[in-house]
């Protein structure tokens, strides 16, 4: 996965992400383009597909909407780094399919606007000048729940196999 | 050698035990979701595509957040809700007149100590101040629990925060609360189950204990539990009926829902409560605390209501200090009862004349401004002064305005003059 940093402060919360005016919506598209609009207007027209989210500590922390991480889905993000995350924001996106990659001591490292990579086999991230910067490897059920799409593709995959 | 948690997770999970650590799928006793995140959770039950939810009886759908529908949306997520619930014949429906969720669910008898209750909302955690093991999910996580009604979960380690000394009479649990986060962070406690003990607890009534574990999210918490003890009984007893009126007196009888204090899994931290002062979180994070007392600022709205502190006992403070007064000039107040109970009981008690003739705004109950989704909404560089439990950016409106939260003693007082205020002793 290759993609330019958007980055943020600790902290995060999921008002921030998605302001509780639009959980009256469910569907990624309209959701999405009213991602992070507190702080970036028009997040969704600026980001590329395959951008990462790079957060301080505590990313998603406040409510349990999974509007949110939906929202972060919607825009493209291919996925979000920080040195840590909330634990139901943590269980959302990954329920949703949106991959969250932990790495202490980030924030140091990364620049906004920066293009990464990540390896996601080695745990990796790959900075612009080379740095390397390792964050904690997914459970392979995790990765599988990911690569399905979400935890419903993942447990309709199942009753299917 | 176990925490409360420990304690319930070895039952919920069929093992007859559980470490902190452990990962286990336990069996839900109660779920919960309301109008705003009930419609995302029934998309993705319908796609996971069971027909029938695990148990009609088990499933409590309160409708609170956007009540009245304040529009087209929210009117046709009602509608899919409704429809829900007479497709599964839902059995606990509580449509717009009976008030927030985690009001309703502890007075209408759904909480029972020692229980597994998950809710689409993150402050289920509420219900930990009746010994309920209840924790915020998401909707997908709730697809899941409505198909199967399991879950799984990630026991988690517990730090419970001992609490001694006598409050002064100008203070609540919401200065305690307060102050704790203020302590240990916003994120002081994430993935912990919080367990708030000591004689400050144990004197305090279930209201004042739900302001406690209502709050242990906003430290990352994902529960807050109190021993169940006597108050816990006397509050449940009228409210629960039929297997769970047995359930509730064979927990209390066994007594033995407390933390064993020599748990390798349980952490203690010391609170001194006896000289605290009035508290305020301000904005735009609520582990940003600072005593009332230091504060100059001046205030557009003040809001009383929201799961937090929107019960009798917090009408009765604010009116004890509004009666006979006027609201400063210039000042809106919203007062929002958090459920029918409340507010027919402060009609009885003439709580609401109160609030009429000093100025404010009293509406019918429900979330009210406190998620900025509904009514009350702040614009551009206005100042609010709530009880409810988030200040983040934007939680009630702009993203320029600002929210500064503390008790409904302090936000009745504040009111009076216009600017953050510390209620005199008396
Ligand atoms: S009152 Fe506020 S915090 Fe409580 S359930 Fe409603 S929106 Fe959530």
């Amino acid at each position: 996965m290759k993609g330019k940093v958007w980055k943020f402060g600790n902290d995060i919360d999921t008002d921030i992400i998605l302001p509780g005016r639009y959980l009256i919506y469910t569907d990624e598209e309209r959701l999405s383009e009213h991602c992070m609009e507190g702080l970036v207007s028009d997040f969704k027209s600026k980001v590329n597909a395959g951008d990462f989210i790079l957060g301080g500590t505590n990313f998603g922390c406040g409510s349990s909407r999974e509007h949110a991480p939906i929202a972060i889905k919607g825009c493209g993000i291919s996925a979000v780094i920080a040195e840590s995350f909330a634990r139901i924001f943590y269980r959302n996106a990954t329920n949703v399919g949106v991959p969250l990659l932990e790495a202490p001591g980030v924030s140091a490292l990364i620049e906004d606007g920066e293009e990464i990579e990540v390896d996601m086999e080695n745990g990796l991230i790959i900075s612009e000048s080379g740095k390397e910067i390792e964050f904690k490897k997914l459970p392979p059920f995790m990765l599988e729940i990911l690569e399905s799409g979400g935890l419903i593709n993942y447990l309709k995959n199942q009753k299917n196999e | 050698m176990s925490t409360i948690a420990e304690k319930i997770f070895a039952r919920a999970s069929g093992n007859g035990e559980a470490e902190a650590g452990d990962i286990v799928m336990a069996d839900i006793d109660i779920a919960m979701m309301h109008d705003l995140t009930g419609p995302l959770a029934v998309e993705s039950f319908n796609k996971i595509g069971t027909e029938k939810v695990w148990d009609s009886s088990k499933i409590v759908i309160p409708f609170d957040h956007q009540v009245p529908a304040d529009s087209l949306d929210s009117a046709n997520n009602h509608i899919l809700m409704r429809k829900f619930v007479k497709e599964q014949t839902i059995e606990n429906f509580y449509d717009v007149k009976e008030g927030v969720c985690h009001q309703v669910l502890p007075e209408k008898g759904h909480v029972i100590p020692g229980t597994v209750i998950v809710g689409a909302d993150s402050h289920t955690c509420t219900y930990g101040a009746l010994g309920a093991f209840a924790t915020g999910i998401g909707s997908t996580d709730m697809a899941m629990v409505l198909s199967t009604g399991q879950l799984w979960f990630k026991v988690p380690e517990t730090i419970r925060f001992n609490v001694e000394g006598k409050l002064k009479e100008n203070t609540s649990a919401k200065d305690v609360i307060l102050n704790i986060i203020g302590q240990v962070g916003a994120d002081g406690a994430t993935y912990k189950s919080c367990e708030f003990a000591g004689e400050t607890i144990s004197e305090m009534n279930i209201s004042d204990r739900m302001v406690l574990s209502n709050m242990a999210i906003e430290m990352g918490g994902k529960t807050g539990l109190i021993e169940p003890d006597g108050k816990t009984y006397d509050y449940l007893k009228d409210r629960v009926s039929g297997e769970n009126r047995n359930r509730l007196k064979a927990f209390i009888e066994k007594s033995n829902l407390k933390s064993d204090l020599d748990s390798p899994s349980l952490e203690i931290m010391d609170i001194d409560v006896s000289e605290l002062e009035p508290q305020i979180a301000c904005p735009h994070n609520v582990d940003n605390v600072k005593p009332a007392s230091e504060l100059d600022v001046e205030i557009d709205q003040v809001f009383i209501g929201s799961c937090t502190n929107g019960r009798i006992e917090d009408l009765r403070d604010a009116a004890r200090i509004l009666k006979g007064n006027k609201i400063a000039n210039e000042l809106r107040m919203l007062v929002i009862p958090a459920s029918k109970e409340t507010y027919l009981k402060a009609l009885d008690e003439g709580l609401i004349k109160i609030f009429v003739e000093a100025g404010a705004l009293v509406s019918a109950p429900c979330c009210g401004p406190c998620l900025g989704g509904h009514t009350g909404l702040i614009g551009p560089d206005e100042v609010s002064l709530s009880t409810s439990n988030r200040n983040f950016k934007g939680r009630q409106g702009s993203p320029e305005g600002k929210v500064y939260l503390s008790s409904a003693k302090v936000a009745a007082q504040s009111a009076i003059e216009g600017r953050i205020a510390v209620p005199k002793e008396e």
